[in-house]
């Protein structure tokens, strides 16, 4: 096994998800699986090979900087689970 | 007489000689959902009211005498990942369960200028994270081929409404073969545009180097139709291309005289489904036959095709579904403070597979391991890509089947993740490359599932794949069989 619970709970923290004990084994199992397949790459020779990000070689895009109507901020907020006087409301995030 | 079967360009004809109105198409679709929908479950949610709407107001304009646009009055569906307005969006996701969009995405307010009926939201894999529809948070849909078998995905619900009739043409999209592939397990037409031929603003991200917006529909002539509905570059979108959109039906001849195809050694695997196989070479010697040139090519990179964009696909959803924090709007599960709020959040409310590649993308991206991962899949990336450049050199189209196996069951692979990425081998290439490419019907299995050819063409030359299609289309009676929904009665 090349993944380790210590991985697991690194990469969930980082993922912003808490995986439940009894869940672990099987995410370290796939997860283990999946990177030994992954291997395959290192045969690979790429030195001197550029990375590729975008398909098409499509760089810096500009458009006139003009003032057009943008989301009203009733709608913006309308999906909000929480708000407060125009505001996503959230818990308290800075100790007093 | 039934309508439901028609493919979109007869309907339109016929709404225009005034033989049928939109309001007697859209019931006789909605009778067709209340027939089979049960047993599909294509879709996540219905519009009926809206839709009916919509179909009196085309009825009122063919009344009047004006002429009317290729899709006004004819019922579609919409992948539920595809922003619009005022009707819930939930990307088959419990975190968007109740999301309602504020804003259309690009492809719905071109979509809106043709006055389609809109009959609802197409199940998929949540997330567009699939191949099976079976990820979708809510329930799977059934092949309507024989409902024990899946219906592909991630666009499984698109390709099955398409292919039970519940929908006479749809939208879905493809990040790594989401269209394609359920095309060809559901016996439909699908294409995936050259990576920014569509505008990709309003459309949930998966992976945005790869994904792409996207027809589903009858038959080759309608793919036409509904791609030129929806290309074009889009302000609101930046990786849109600026290239001309040429009039895709053009591209509705039967000509593929001195057509060079390519046939690349490395798509025909040694896991493949020998009906498959069989189905695809001779779908290939009709194109000879028709006068085509087939040469043997090779891309040597395709073996690392998964690997690369099971790193590259996961690394950009880790990063897309950051978003999905409980804050600004989706489902919100309180925690003590912000960090656990947003914990708890994304723990409740994503689903497993999804959850898997978030910490995928999260591993390769981390520290210590990008450059081993990330990177070296971006390098090899560059390879894959440089593989198709070489080839076009030579050929004007590629040809390979779209799927290694024809549909397989509900349940049959759904424990081993591995095993489900790695039926995506003929397809995620192009996803990587940015490159075009169109599944269509080309025989069945010996249990008479049907099996999809793959056409790939060159950046921006959807017009050359699409006469293809319809050259092979026309020699065949493919289109005229409507799936039966066998295996349960």
């Amino acid at each position: 096994m090349k993944v380790t619970q210590e991985d697991l709970d690194k990469v969930a923290v980082l993922s912003r998800l808490s995986i439940p004990a009894e869940e672990s084994g099987k995410y370290i199992g796939q997860l283990d699986k999946f990177l030994t397949y992954v291997e395959n790459l290192k045969a690979v020779d790429t030195e001197n090979v550029k990375p590729t990000t975008y398909a098409l070689p499509i760089q810096n895009v500009f458009r006139e900087d003009v003032v057009k109507p943008s989301l009203d901020r009733e709608l913006a907020l309308s999906n909000a689970p929480l708000k407060e006087d125009g505001y996503f409301k959230v818990p308290r995030v800075l100790e007093e | 007489m039934r309508l439901y079967d028609k493919p979109a360009h007869v309907l339109h004809d016929m709404l225009v000689k005034k033989e049928i109105t939109s309001v007697e198409l859209t019931k006789d679709v909605i009778s067709r959902i209340d027939e089979v929908e049960d047993d599909v479950k294509a879709y996540l949610s219905q519009t009926r009211d809206e839709a009916l709407k919509q179909a009196e107001a085309a009825d009122a304009r063919i009344a009047k005498g004006e002429e009317i646009s290729f899709l006004e009055g004819i019922p579609g569906a919409i992948k539920d990942n595809i922003c619009t307005k005022g009707i819930t969006t939930t990307c088959a996701s419990k975190i968007l369960e109740h999301f309602v969009p504020p804003y259309n995405a690009t492809v719905m307010e071109k979509l809106q200028k043709e006055h389609p009926v809109i009959l609802g939201k197409a199940n998929m894999d949540e997330f567009a994270m699939g191949g099976s529809t079976e990820n979708s948070a809510y329930y799977p849909t059934h092949n309507p081929w024989n409902t024990e078998c899946v219906p592909g995905g991630s666009s499984g619900g698109s390709a099955a409404a398409v292919a039970a009739g519940t929908a006479i043409w749809a939208l879905g999209s493809d990040t790594g073969g989401s269209i394609r592939q359920p095309a060809s397990f559901c016996g439909v037409v699908g294409l995936k545009p050259t990576y920014g031929r569509v505008s990709r603003y309003g459309l949930v991200a998966y992976a945005s180097s790869l994904d792409q917006i996207g027809p589903l529909t009858r038959d080759v002539t309608d793919c036409a139709h509904v791609l030129n509905v929806i290309a074009g570059l889009d302000e609101m979108d930046s990786t849109s291309s600026a290239a001309a959109v040429p009039d895709y039906t053009k591209s509705l001849v039967e000509d593929v005289k001195g057509l060079k195809i390519g046939l690349p050694k490395e798509y025909f695997t040694e896991g493949m489904d020998p009906d498959v196989e069989k189905a695809v070479r001779e779908a290939i010697g009709k194109f000879k036959e028709m006068g085509a040139e087939v040469i043997d090519i090779s891309l040597p990179h395709t073996d690392y095709a998964i690997s690369t964009y099971y790193l590259i696909a996961p690394a950009e959803a880790a990063t897309n579904l950051e978003r999905y924090d409980g804050v600004s709007y989706g489902e919100r599960v309180d925690g003590a403070d912000v960090v656990e709020l947003m914990t708890n959040t994304r723990s409740a409310k994503f689903g497993e597979e999804v959850k898997r590649r978030i910490m995928i993308g999260n591993y390769a991206l981390s520290a210590g391991y990008y450059d081993a991962y990330y990177l070296k899949a971006l390098k090899v990336r560059t390879l894959v890509q440089q593989d198709y450049t070489e080839a076009f050199q030579k050929v004007d189209v590629i040809m390979a089947p779209t799927a290694p196996t024809p549909a397989f069951k509900i349940g049959e692979m759904i424990a081993d993740p591995l095993q489900m990425y790695l039926q995506d081998i003929c397809t995620v290439p192009l996803n990587l490359a940015g490159l075009p490419g169109i599944s269509i019907p080309c025989g069945y299995s010996s249990k008479h599932m049907p099996i999809g050819l793959q056409i790939i063409g060159k950046a921006l030359d959807e017009a050359t794949i699409l006469r293809a299609a319809y050259t092979y289309e026309q020699s065949q009676n493919f289109r005229n069989e409507m799936a039966q929904l066998g295996g349960k009665n």
